[in-house]
Order: structure tokens, then sequence, then C-alpha cells
């Protein structure tokens, strides 16, 4: 089957394109960007007049609920929501039930995502069984199963003679290990940043030392022990000064935020807006603007949609009681492109936040659109605003702090392995 | 964003919180309140017929007796039928959730809810929730208000003190934990108090206190220096195990109001309490049975106030 996308503004952060330039795809990958291959004659053409032409978008962490979680969301559902979002590519964190710690649960699931013939799913496997933090899954054979990282989700890992191990074992194998700082007992019971609206609202509270105590103790113990290490959602001004210092001097970690802390603060609580009950917690705007200011100087990696589906009923409850998570996958590329025009970024750069750098951080070849490349493609209209409403969302999970908002970014066409898998 | 209160004629249609309740709104309550009361007699003498044919249903997710009483006293005074229902042990525990109640209720025909529940920002919810034409009074969330409880200080302080613009005002203890605290921290300062104080160790005080607009103290006796008003809040004696505090009795030893300690105030300072109260942990006996506590009249006062917002809010029904 061969593609032409024509008349697009083709953005490649990777190779440095943003021009008009034709994409052409044959059997699965990128045959030529700019003038068709000898003898090339498409059997479809996609007319991107008007429309940006980027690689797929990679998400680091989408939850899609399965097994275990079947109420709140199904594979099915959030595959479809994630090519309805221009994302190609997503990790998925282990906290389903039972918790991805073994090989079997890793390919069933690699299996049915594969089945779906939508986005490719690269799950992310339990650092420890059952992510009770007391012993190592196998990780070899999980990462032959299919897995490409080992996490902790947000189940805490306390002891830090395991956490040491744990990070050894992987360097062992040259394996990826993602963690996500929060000292256990600081935000034991907490449901926001302790802060002035923590204060004000009488909720329970998460201090910014409960990350920044678990990120000293994890990037010790990465330089102790040479661990390839990826910090998730990092939340606070100090934790970003701490990746930063930590990167000057020489170790090589990476980091994402997710788009939700980009644009919000502790504010957006408000009158104890369940849709604005998030993990990690939503922090002051002198974080956000330190979050946002990592992103410039490149200390945050990437940007990830933390998506997380909740049933509707497990929002419809106190701020404290109800479900943490919003749902994501539809709004990472909008909030992307809201970050870039507020900040003035270089679309190719945001972009690069979502394709280029999520890939290196799991290790993919992947997130650009160089010539035999996979045809992993988002088509997206940059100037179409849409309402976010729960009927406009593809995803089983409808809440979100944006409800009701406009926002910017509509995808056009989705493809996979050069196969149009979304289309609207 | 829009205060969720006030109705579109900027009226009260739901108390959930004193904080932002417009400053007209709370001295009208207050001047309402002494109209329910023979200020010559000191206690409430009239029945009045303004909530007849009106349901309202004290709903305690959270068991009280002495608040729920008192909600109950007041609507009886304004000819409602009442209904209690302490949900604490029941509905929720067999799984219904917290608005399926409130639709129920609602089913039932209830006018006014009278809510208390053990987390933050509960009342609101139901607010959000519930028909127009219905109103919620927050009877107390998690951590969060109290607004009731603080009307009824506010109106003990104007009945002893006259003015509200001339006070230095001292709240003592678990402001933390303490919805009481931050809704009479909110009120003070709509009503034009010009020196708010807290005093307690710093485990017992939330972070960034000071932006609610308070001095922060540690030392009791120089935060009770030439102040007007003391109000003391309760003690949870929880607070020991999550290691906030050592003992109840090095507690009471730096901030258990004592005569020696009421000394450093000023002379005609009152003493305040919203109860029940832990005598030899948070004040001593002989404060709390002594000449400037006035925490007996906060309790008759509160049934004229909680008579004053019921009344406020059937008259806002539109």
């Amino acid at each position: 089957m061969n593609i032409q996308i024509k008349n697009g503004r083709l953005i490649d952060p990777r190779n440095s394109i943003d021009a008009q330039l034709d994409v052409f795809i044959t059997d699965k990958c990128i045959a030529a960007i700019g003038s068709a291959p000898e003898g090339f004659k498409p059997d479809e053409v996609i007319d991107a007049a008007g429309l940006i032409v980027c690689p797929g978008l990679i998400d680091l962490a989408a939850r899609l609920r399965e097994p275990g979680f079947e109420y709140m969301a199904t594979l099915e559902s959030e595959m479809n929501a994630a090519v309805a979002g221009g994302i190609t590519s997503l990790a998925c964190p282990p906290d389903t039930d039972p918790p991805l710690d073994e090989p079997g649960l890793v390919e069933m699931l690699k299996h049915r995502a594969k089945n779906l013939h939508q986005a490719r799913l690269y799950p992310v496997a339990a650092l420890t069984t059952g992510l009770m933090g007391k012993e190592l899954t196998e990780m070899a054979e999980l990462v032959d199963a299919g897995c490409v990282a080992f996490s902790q989700a947000d189940a805490p890992l306390t002891d830090t003679r395991v956490m040491m191990r744990a990070m050894q074992y992987a360097a062992t194998f040259g394996f990826s290990v993602w963690l996500r700082p929060q000292d256990s007992f600081l935000s034991k019971d907490g449901v926001a940043h302790d802060g002035e609206v923590a204060t004000r609202c009488g909720l329970p509270a998460i201090p910014v030392c409960a990350e920044t105590i678990a990120l000293s103790t994890m990037l010790t113990l990465a330089k102790e022990t040479g661990v390839k290490l990826h910090i998730c959602r990092i939340s606070s001004a100090a934790g970003v000064e701490m990746i930063r210092a930590a990167r000057q001097q020489g170790l090589s970690v990476s980091c994402d935020v997710t788009a939700n802390h980009v644009h919000l603060s502790e504010m957006d609580i408000g009158f104890f807006d369940p849709n604005c009950r998030l993990t990690p917690p939503l922090r002051s705007l002198r974080d956000r603007a330190s979050l946002r200011a990592g992103l410039l100087d490149g200390t945050i990696d990437a940007i990830c949609s933390n998506h997380a589906p909740v049933d509707e009923d497990a929002k419809q409850l106190p701020f404290a009681e109800a479900e943490s998570g919003a749902t994501g996958l539809e709004l990472l590329l909008p909030l992307v492109l809201k970050w870039a025009e507020q900040d003035k970024v270089a679309l190719a750069d945001a972009l690069s936040r979502v394709t280029l750098q999520p890939a290196q951080i799991l290790g993919l070849d992947a997130g650009h659109l160089s010539i035999g490349a996979a045809a992993d493609v988002c088509v997206f209209d940059a100037d179409a605003y849409w309402k976010v409403e729960a009927a406009a969302l593809k995803s089983q999970g409808k809440n979100t702090p944006f409800t009701g908002m406009e926002v910017q970014g509509l995808v056009r066409y989705t493809l996979v392995d050069g196969k149009i898998v979304y289309q609207a | 964003m829009k205060n969720p209160q006030l109705n579109k004629h900027g009226e009260l249609q739901h108390l959930l919180t004193t904080e932002g309740l417009p400053v007209r709104i709370m001295r009208d309550i207050l001047d309402r309140a002494a109209t329910f009361l023979d200020l010559d007699e000191g206690r409430e003498i009239k029945k009045v017929p303004l909530l007849h044919g009106k349901s309202v249903f004290n709903v305690f997710f959270e068991n009280s007796t002495r608040t729920r009483t008192t909600f109950e006293i007041a609507a009886k005074r304004l000819s409602a039928d009442v209904v209690n229902l302490n949900i604490g042990s029941s509905s929720t525990s067999k799984g219904e959730t917290l608005l399926d109640t409130v639709d129920n209720l609602c089913a039932m025909h209830a006018d006014m809810f009278v809510v208390r529940h053990s987390q933050s920002g509960a009342a609101h919810l139901i607010a959000r929730h519930v028909a127009p034409e219905i109103h919620v009074i927050n009877a107390g969330d998690g951590r969060h208000a109290h607004p009731t409880q603080a009307l009824l200080d506010m109106f003990t302080i104007r009945h002893y003190k006259k003015e509200f613009h001339n006070l230095r005002v001292a709240i003592v203890g678990d402001v933390l934990h303490s919805r009481v605290a931050r809704s009479q921290i909110h009120a003070l300062t709509t009503l034009g108090v010009p020196e708010v104080r807290v005093i307690a160790p710093k485990t017992l005080l939330p972070t960034m206190v000071e932006n609610l607009g308070v001095r922060v103290y540690h030392d009791m006796n120089q935060g009770l220096r030439d102040v007007d008003v003391v109000l003391m809040l309760r003690l949870q004696n929880e607070r020991m195990q999550g290691a906030a505090l050592p003992s109840g009795q090095e507690y009471f030893k730096n901030y258990g109001l004592t005569e020696e300690k009421l000394a450093y105030a000023k002379p005609d300072a009152i003493v305040m309490h919203p109860g029940p109260m832990n005598r030899g942990i948070e004040i001593d006996s002989r404060v709390a049975d002594g000449l400037q506590s006035v925490i007996l009249s906060q309790v008759t006062f509160g049934i004229a106030v909680r008579m004053a917002v019921m009344s406020t809010l059937a008259g806002s029904n539109k």
C-alpha cells in the first residue's frame, strides 16, 4: 500500500525539517520525503494542505486500566482514544490488577494491543513483585516478554536497600528504571500541594520535600549504581533544580512532566474541583513556572499525558475521597501546542517533547520520519479549536480539569505502520 | 469563579464557608439573630413561623450531638419540620455514595440540608449537586469550614465588644486541623478586625497560614498580650499519635489557657471556646468557669444565629 501525504507542513525534529514537503509511504515505511521515489504510484493520497505532518506522538504514561480495572476503561477504548489524539506509541505503567510483574501478563497485554491494530504498546513492568517494594521481578524475562523499562508506578519503594539492589540489577543488563519521587511518609494521606490552597481548603497536604527527599535518594543511588534512571512526573521547582544540578555534575538522568502540570496549579482546585485531584498534586504557580523553565532549558526532556481514566462515580466524591487522575490522551497534543504558543517555543521543539524525546527515553528508534523509518505519522490542524466535553472524547475517562475549555489542535489523520488508523 | 454560595441576585443560596461571604450578608445575619433574642433575659422567646411547612434535614455523616441539637432547636423555633439523620454508621457503610444519600433525601422533599461530613469540600459537593430550590448549610466539613460556629462567635464578640474595627483577637490551638479556626479567621478579617493572631506550636499550624491574614505566635504569653478576645480551639486527643505533640500535659503547660497566661490579655478580654472543652488540656477550669468566660453565652447565641441563617436562606428562595 502506497500513501502520499501531500501539501502539508512537515515537522520532523530529529531531521531538523520544518517545511512544506510531501511524505511518501511504501510498505509500512517512509519511502521518501519531498519528491516521489521512482515509479511511486499512490494508492491513497492524503491532502494535508493547511495541516501539519509530524511523527506520531509517543506518550510515556498512559494508564489503560487493563487488566483489573475494566470498569474505568478498556484497552480498546483507550487505544481508540490514543490514535484520536495522534499518539502512535504509548508506555503504560505497571499499576494494573494484578500488576505487570510477570512475563505472561506483559505478553498478553502486548498481544491484545497488537490485535487492535492501533497504537503500539510498550508496557513498563513492575520493578518489584506486586509493586510491594520487597522482591525484584524477573527483569530479564520481562524484557524478553516485551517490556521496555521498570517502575513502581505510584507505589512506594521505601526500602532503600531494595531500591539500590533493583538499580544494580537493572544496570547489570542496561535496563531503565523509571521512578516517581515521592516520600511515602511525608505524603501519607495527602491530597494537595502543601501551600496556600490546601491551607485555605483544609486539605491534607503533600509538601515539596516529599518529592525532593525521594529524588535525592534516587539520584544518589543512580550515581552509585550507574543505572539508567528516568524521573517520572516531576512537580516542583526544587525538584527541577535538583535534576538540573545532577545533570551538570554529569549524571545521565532523564525526566518528564505531565501536560496538566505545565498548565495548571493548586489555584485550579478552586472550590474543591475533583478533576484537579491529580498525582502528583498540582503545585504552586512558582513551581509551574519552574517546570516550564525546565522544559525550555532541556532539564525536563518530555511531556506525558499521565492519562488516568477514572469512572464518573469515583470523581463524584469529596475532594480527598475522589479517585486521583484525569483523562489525557486526546489532550496531549492540544496542551503541548498551547504551551508552545504561550512560551513562544518553536513548534519543532515543542513536538520533539512528545515524539523524539520520549522515543529516546524508551530506547526506541522512533519519533522521527527518516527514510526507512516506520510510518507512524500524525497529521493535525493546528488552527482548529474544539471544546473539551465528555461527548467529544473517545476515552472512557471523561474527567479532565480542562472540561468546558476551548483547546487548539485537532488530529485529522493518524497512521501506524503506514496504515491509516484514525481519520477525522 | 462564581461564588458557589450566592444566587444570581447576590443573595445567600447556601452557607458553605465564611470565606468570600459578603460583609453585608454577614452583618444582616448578625442583625437578624439579634431580633431572635430577648436581650433583657438573654434567651430566645419567640417561636416564629418563618419556616412553616418547610422540611429541614440534619444530615450528619460525622457524629455530633451538640451542633445537631442546636440546629434542631433553631429549626423548630422557626416552625420547620425537622428530620435528624445520623449517617455516620448507616448508608455509607453499606456502600451508598454521599450523593446517592442526598438524592434519596431530596426525593423525600427536603427544603434545606444541614450537613456535617468528615471530608473537606463535602458541603460544596452537595450544594453543586442539589436542585436550585434546595439550600445547604455546612455544619462542618473536615478541616475546611464551620461557618455557623464562626458566625455565632462573631455575634458573641459583637455582643460583648460592640465593634470589630478596634479589636485584637487571638486564636489558640490546633489551627491545622480546625475548620472552626479557618472560618473564624475569614469572618474576623471580613468584619474588619485589624489584628488576628494565631498561637500554636509549628506542628499545629498549616503552611502559609499568614496568607490568611493572621500574625503567627508560638509563645502564648506574647501572643495573648493586650488582646480583647481569646478564641480557644479544641485539641483532638489523636494528635499525640501523629507525632504532632508529645503529651497533653506538655501542651497544657505551653498552650493551655490559665489565669496566669490570661493576665497578659486586656483585663476585660473575653474567653471563648467552640466546645466540647478538654479541661486541663487546652483550658484550665478556673478560666473556663471564670468571669471572663462567655462560653455558655456562645451556646445560647448559637441557636439565634442558626435561626438567622436558616431564615435568611429561606427568604432568598427565588
